[in-house]
């Protein structure tokens, strides 16, 4: 009878002991890291989507926060270099109880953050970053995307380029000198090759990371005087390129494609001519006629504005939306694990299986941790109410037509592009 | 080469030269009377460029050239002669008899200290103010159109600025005080030249030099975070080649590195980047003092 008793007890303890195991302890807040550049030329983007990230934040915490936590933001400046920033996520994930972080916006900062992550097993949310390696070259368990990448951006730019000027021959490019100038560039060219394949490319400028001139590429240009350039340069540099360009008169005979243009059109005002090819990362443009109306993009629009003085860009959205996921990536989590706090990796789980739908089109998550983003592409044009250009002719590419399959890498699916894709149904104007 | 591309060259490195060698100019004269390697300069270009589209933002009201440039220039002078002040009175002056890698480190600390108050003040958001260039219009040279700001208004005030400088220098009583505290801080002194007023009187000189460099960029340019950076390094690749105090050796050097990074865009544009750094190397490594520098003797 003894031993019955002793062995009763002990399974309960073991029961009791294994399930205490399992919850885990609900913390009075959710801190989370979000890497943004505070400092330096990619500031312009980092501000935008800190901003857009606290306007998310607040707005989860005054519904009651996630099953009654409240998120709070501890901000990294990626402006530090990656060396640093690594230090100070690696000291946030340890001295804070870190189990959830948003980072980054560059592609560099996501390629370093990532693996760490991973070991640490900590969800991170690359909320800004663009290159597609970053999920392509490795599968990870707790990194995730919820945004398009540049195979989708890029991708669509080809795709709207020969839909609506389908006569030039001629091609150049002019990028800034990193990672994603030059991985961007090979997804472009590589997809209109496939799509047109009598291009011929006669420069590949790309300047260093910073110019703050453009005086001599701009003289190239006209001097080889291409049917078309494209440029994913963005921020500042984008905003002197065109200017230098249009004031020279490098604007007015050339076709433009400047898929990250979104971001410049209310500084660069009457500087950006009209008729310029221009695009943003995913689908968030505040002037959108199928989402500008939508109750919870309208109040989006509003209080960045009221917080900033200006509309959001695109930086902003993708701030917002990657705090967005997280609350609904724990909700998921902690419906699956009855009610109970989840962790790390039921949050991973969960966020693996998302559909969200904040801000834009719906994003569907798949297995590798990359969102299915639609795309907006649409060209520039002065209206009577606005004192800069809005986006003409907006057009949405599916991200199942320009998006590289799970498995693939994106260039080698860019080769495999059909001409016909150019006229498919799926491509829809706004 | 052609001769339309050497055309080309030769006006797409004008552009560039003109505005390095402002630039390079204000630390090269900083260098020849205080001899001190003013950390912070690329910093103070950042001001000038940014307080010049501050106030032409805030005061161009009309398309004229006149009221297009008065509030750029009216910018950038007044900050570059209170930045002067401030550097000079604040930190300058103190450090003066210290080490050099001591003088580095605190111009290093004014850089940082002014990238930082930069963003506090103009935020991060891209500043530019454009009036100036429209208003000059545009020529065209070899079938390319250039902006007449770039190619005519921007080397014509280098080299007005030049020749300037080099009449104080040599006929008004602060040039010629200028040059014996150059020559010989300690004799100078003894001959009852004010070689502090002399040294602030400089650096201010330096730092309007400095400013006007990005005043007078600002009209063509974007200013962002860490605009500075870039014209610091460049400015130094400059009077390095020319040799440190050298201001005729400045404008050549700045033709020089303006000339071969447009000729590197135009026909090795991979090389961009490293032109400049690999005409200072080879330069430095047949003569280390610079092109024009002399070798003198050291004082014990």
């Amino acid at each position: 009878m003894k031993k019955i008793i002793a062995s009763s007890v002990f399974g309960a303890v073991l029961t009791f002991g294994l399930a205490t195991a399992q919850a885990q302890t609900k913390p009075a807040e959710l801190k989370i890291p979000f890497a943004t550049f505070l400092s330096g030329p990619a500031a312009v983007f980092g501000i935008a989507g800190k901003a857009g990230a606290e306007i998310a934040v607040d707005e989860i915490n005054a519904a009651g926060g996630i099953d009654g936590v409240k998120l709070k933001m501890l901000v990294i400046d990626e402006g530090v270099g990656a060396d640093k920033l690594l230090s100070e996520y690696r000291r946030l994930v340890q001295d804070e109880g870190v189990t959830v972080s948003s980072a980054a916006i560059s592609s560099g900062s996501c390629n370093v953050l990532a693996p760490v992550a991973e070991d640490l097993k900590v969800v991170n949310v690359l909320w800004g970053c663009g290159s597609e390696k970053t999920l392509e070259d490795r599968r990870y368990k707790y990194v995730v995307r919820p945004a398009s990448n540049m195979t989708t951006d890029f991708t669509s730019a080809a795709l709207f380029l020969v839909k609506n000027k389908p006569d030039f021959k001629t091609i150049a490019v002019i990028n800034q000198d990193y990672a994603y100038g030059r991985d961007s560039w090979e997804i472009f060219i590589t997809a209109l090759r496939a799509i047109k394949p009598d291009v011929k490319v006669v420069a590949e400028l790309f300047p260093k990371f910073g110019s703050t001139d453009f005086s001599s590429e701009i003289s190239r240009l006209q001097a080889l005087n291409p049917d078309v350039i494209m440029s994913g340069t963005w921020g500042g540099e984008l905003d002197t390129l065109v200017r230098q360009a249009n004031q020279r008169g490098l604007m007015k005979k050339t076709i433009w494609v400047l898929p990250l243009a979104e971001n410049s059109l209310e500084r660069l005002g009457k500087g950006m001519p009209d008729g310029v090819i221009v695009g943003m990362r995913g689908d968030y443009y505040f002037l959108d006629p199928n989402l500008s109306k939508d109750p919870k993009v309208k109040t989006f629009v509003e209080k960045f504005k009221a917080k900033t003085g200006g509309y959001p860009t695109f930086p902003a959205y993708q701030g917002a939306v990657s705090m967005f996921a997280i609350a609904d990536a724990y909700n998921a989590a902690i419906k699956a694990n009855g009610g109970k706090w989840p962790d790390s990796a039921q949050v991973a789980d969960a966020m693996h299986k998302l559909k969200l739908d904040h801000l834009g089109r719906k994003i569907v998550m798949r297995e590798d941790g990359q969102g299915l983003q639609d795309n907006l592409v649409g060209i520039t044009k002065m209206t009577p109410n606005f004192p800069f250009p809005v986006i003409d002719n907006l057009t949405l590419f599916p991200a199942t037509i320009t998006q590289a399959p799970v498995g693939l890498k994106a260039v080698e699916w860019a080769k495999t592009i059909k001409p016909e894709l150019v006229q498919s149904p799926e491509i829809k104007k706004q | 080469m052609t001769s339309s591309l050497l055309l080309l060259v030769l006006f797409d490195g004008l552009t560039q030269a003109a505005l390095l060698f402002l630039v390079a100019l204000g630390l090269t004269l900083i260098f020849g009377v205080l001899r001190i390697i003013n950390v912070a300069h690329g910093a103070v270009y950042a001001f000038g460029g940014y307080a010049a589209a501050s106030v032409g933002t805030a005061l161009v009201t009309g398309d004229s050239i006149g009221l297009s440039l008065l509030p750029i220039l009216i910018g950038g002078i007044s900050m570059g002669l209170l930045l002067g002040a401030i550097i000079e009175i604040g930190v300058i002056r103190r450090i003066l008899a210290m080490d050099e890698v001591m003088q580095l480190l605190a111009t290093f600390a004014v850089f940082l200290i002014m990238e930082d108050l930069q963003r506090f003040i103009w935020g991060t958001a891209p500043v530019s103010v454009g009036g100036a260039v429209d208003a000059m219009g545009s020529v065209t040279i070899a079938n390319i159109t250039y902006m007449s700001y770039q190619v005519i208004f921007l080397p014509i005030s280098a080299l007005i600025i030049y020749l300037a400088l080099r009449w104080t220098l040599g006929h008004t009583r602060f040039g010629r005080q200028l040059v014996a505290v150059a020559h010989n801080r300690e004799v100078a002194s003894a001959m009852g030249i004010n070689a502090k007023r002399i040294g602030l009187l400089t650096f201010c000189l330096g730092t309007v030099l400095g400013t006007l460099g990005g005043a007078l960029a600002s009209p063509t340019t974007t200013l962002v975070p860490g605009t500075g950076g870039d014209m610091m390094v460049l400015s130094f690749a400059v009077v390095a080649v020319a040799g440190l105090g050298q201001i005729t050796g400045t404008i050549v050097a700045a033709l020089l590195i303006g000339v071969a990074k447009a000729l590197s865009v135009h026909l090795f544009p991979e090389l961009d980047v490293v032109v400049p750094y690999l005409i200072m190397l080879l330069i430095l490594l047949w003569r280390p003092q610079g092109l024009f520098a002399v070798t003198q003797s050291r004082r014990v």
